[in-house]
């Protein structure tokens, strides 16, 4: 197999080329008249950064829905004084969530922008069919690949790059999330937030104390294979940075409001014991499935997974969201607020008293 | 140990900078493929003697070449031959501009137009073994891929690189055979790239690893933790022949005795 004549090949490729020369655009023309004779209407999806989310849907019939992803490669901070050269879709860790619904047509666009180093292209857990698009998806610096495929399930799914080699490109920051919505849609709530976890790994470690905050250039962080190989991180992060979810980026909520978290694992190589400290999560999809499970404190992600989580916030305060396998959360950076403002509800949560034990008890002991 | 320059004269060249290209001899050899053989397992690869340019070709070369070839020239050469990014960072067919140096490497070459080119100098394009055979060294061996320092000063300058163009050519020791820039500057077309690596957009789906899957481009490999070279697979394995990217060059080869 390696050692096909070149004449073979050229020519194989050549007839590859010219049928390519159809390009992204007959898509479309195709998608015009479905098999059923019935256009879809076509819907171009607004994406948004993390941690937000695009808004719920309100359609009782399916769409094409035309979604566009790039893949940037960006220098950004990591931690405080730090910087790392990610890979990302649409410039951020994770890349947007993608949001359709159940029966949907999703026409993906994925451009590698021109300054990449690397080809990239996408796998959606999504997707029922060849590598979940990655095999259509091979898209070298500078070009388009298009591909579309049909939502059947509802439930939430990870995305991620699936180029080799593979694991460096997702330690890198190569994935994002798709909610399909169920044809009914989600129950209405007060806020959507969405959060994935990723462990990364540096050549440094994490607080590195060679810098200076304010330093000049902000020294970069670089890629260490053999920490990736031993599955030994520097950094176990949400949202692709220490202090994603922190101070002016915290989550926010209100005294009963109910709040639905998508949560998801890109890894590539760690489970996340997700959990928010002083919560218990009133519903969880487990592995974003169908089965709901109540009163969960801790939900597993395994890399590559997903769930839905909903909790309502009965009492004000911050919160933290932590992966409970806690060293993470402490010396690795897996620590975020949620934080819920109102009037404190004391039959449900107060503090009694504090300070030196009362003198008749002390002077038992 | 097949040090001897070879100095090849190009005819039709205007220009006499350009009109000599360096070659190198290196002696035959086996070595065990970071590719995995088709059941999975290691490729032990037999290589004969070969000449290979020190350098890849330049800016300044190719500019002669298209010169000396006009139907290679972006705008004049046939789509079938020559994408739409065709030489692109020039400012005209026949003009670099000024931020394309002349002695820098050449990228945005199709694959078409990178073997014209080394034919027109009696030349081809290296077989990916023969590259991949060249590429195992380093200044002091002739296998240098288990030392695993050497692997991540490689990765670590290939995610250094940043900007439009690639880097210059030389800032690195020449190997143990004189070549140089092989590993850290560009990826360089193959001879045979294409019949190698799975296609990425495969029409046959089941037959053998595909390397655009999650866990195929697992099953190309032998050598897994070769990660600047599993890049490389990845990016030329993504390209149509007729396509170029900013990062793609090349540098020819030539048997032996000839
Ligand atoms: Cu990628």
């Amino acid at each position: 197999m390696k050692h096909h004549s070149v004449a073979a090949a050229a020519l194989t490729l050549l007839f590859a080329t010219a049928t390519a020369a159809a390009g992204p655009g007959s898509l479309s023309a195709y998608s015009a008249s479905g098999k059923s004779g019935q256009a879809l209407p076509v819907i171009k999806e607004t994406l948004v950064a993390p941690p937000d989310v695009p808004a719920a849907i309100h359609r009782d019939y399916p769409a094409r829905v035309v979604v566009q992803l790039e893949t940037k490669e960006v220098v950004k901070k990591i931690a405080s004084g730090l910087n790392y050269d990610f890979w990302t879709f649409n410039g951020t860790v994770p890349g947007p969530l993608i949001r359709v619904r159940e029966g949907d047509t999703v026409e993906l666009h994925l451009r590698n922008d021109p300054s990449s180093h690397m080809t990239h292209n996408i796998d959606l857990h999504a997707v029922m069919g060849p590598g979940g698009g990655a095999a259509a998806t091979m898209t070298p610096p500078g070009q388009e690949s298009v591909f579309a495929f049909k939502a059947m399930r509802a439930g939430i799914y990870v995305y991620h790059c699936a180029t080799p080699p593979v694991p460096m490109h997702i330690a890198n920051g190569m994935y994002g999330m798709i909610l399909v919505e169920p044809p009914q849609g989600l129950p209405p709530v007060a806020h959507e937030y969405y959060v994935m976890q990723g462990d990364f790994y540096t050549t440094t470690g994490y607080k590195y104390t060679g810098y200076t905050t304010g330093a000049h250039p902000t020294p970069l962080l670089a890629f260490d294979l053999q920490k990736m190989l031993k599955e030994q991180p520097t950094y176990v992060l949400f949202n692709g940075q220490e202090g994603s979810l922190i101070g002016d980026h915290a989550l926010h909520a209100k005294v009963g409001d109910t709040v639905r978290l998508f949560v998801g694992d890109g890894g590539p190589n760690l489970t996340s014991s997700f959990h928010i400290i002083g919560q218990i999560f009133d519903d969880v999809q487990v592995e974003g499935g169908t089965l709901v499970n109540h009163n969960v404190q801790t939900t597993l992600i395994p890399p590559g997974g997903a769930v839905t989580v909903e909790l309502k916030t009965l009492v004000p305060g911050t919160f933290l969201l932590v992966d409970h396998a806690i060293t993470r959360a402490f010396m690795k950076g897996a620590l975020g607020q949620l934080v819920v403002s109102g009037e404190p509800q004391p039959e449900l949560y107060h503090k009694v008293s504090s300070g030196p034990a009362p003198a008749d008890k002390a002077g038992a002991f | 140990m097949g040090r001897i320059a070879f100095a090849m004269l190009l005819a039709l060249l205007g220009s006499p900078a350009y009109a000599v290209a360096r070659y190198v001899k290196l002696p035959a050899g086996t070595f065990i493929s970071a590719l995995a053989a088709p059941n999975g397992g290691p490729q032990r690869v037999h290589v004969a003697a070969f000449w290979m340019r020190v350098e890849p070709a330049t800016n300044g070369e190719f500019l002669a070449f298209v010169r000396a070839h006009p139907r290679w020239q972006r705008g004049r050469v046939l789509p079938l031959f020559a994408g739409p990014h065709y030489l692109a960072a020039w400012r005209g067919p026949l003009t670099l501009g000024r931020e394309v140096r002349a002695d820098g490497p050449v990228t945005q070459v199709s694959w078409f137009a990178a073997r014209a080119f080394c034919a027109g100098e009696g030349a081809r394009l290296p077989t990916w073994d023969e590259w991949e055979y060249a590429a195992a060294a380093d200044a002091t061996r002739r296998d240098a891929r288990r030392d695993p320092a050497r692997n991540a000063a490689i990765l670590a300058a290939i995610q250094a690189s940043t900007g439009s163009y690639p880097g210059a050519i030389g800032r690195h020791r020449a190997d143990v055979y004189g070549v140089r820039d092989l590993n850290r500057l560009l990826w360089e077309w193959t001879d045979d790239y294409a019949a190698m690596f799975p296609s990425a957009d495969s029409r046959n789906p089941g037959t053998g690893p595909s390397l655009a899957l999650c866990g195929g481009s697992a099953l190309a490999f032998f050598d897994r933790t070769q990660y600047a070279l599993i890049m490389r697979v990845a990016a030329l394995a993504a390209l149509r022949p007729s396509e170029a990217a900013p990062r793609v060059g090349f540098r020819c080869v030539r048997n032996d005795g000839e």
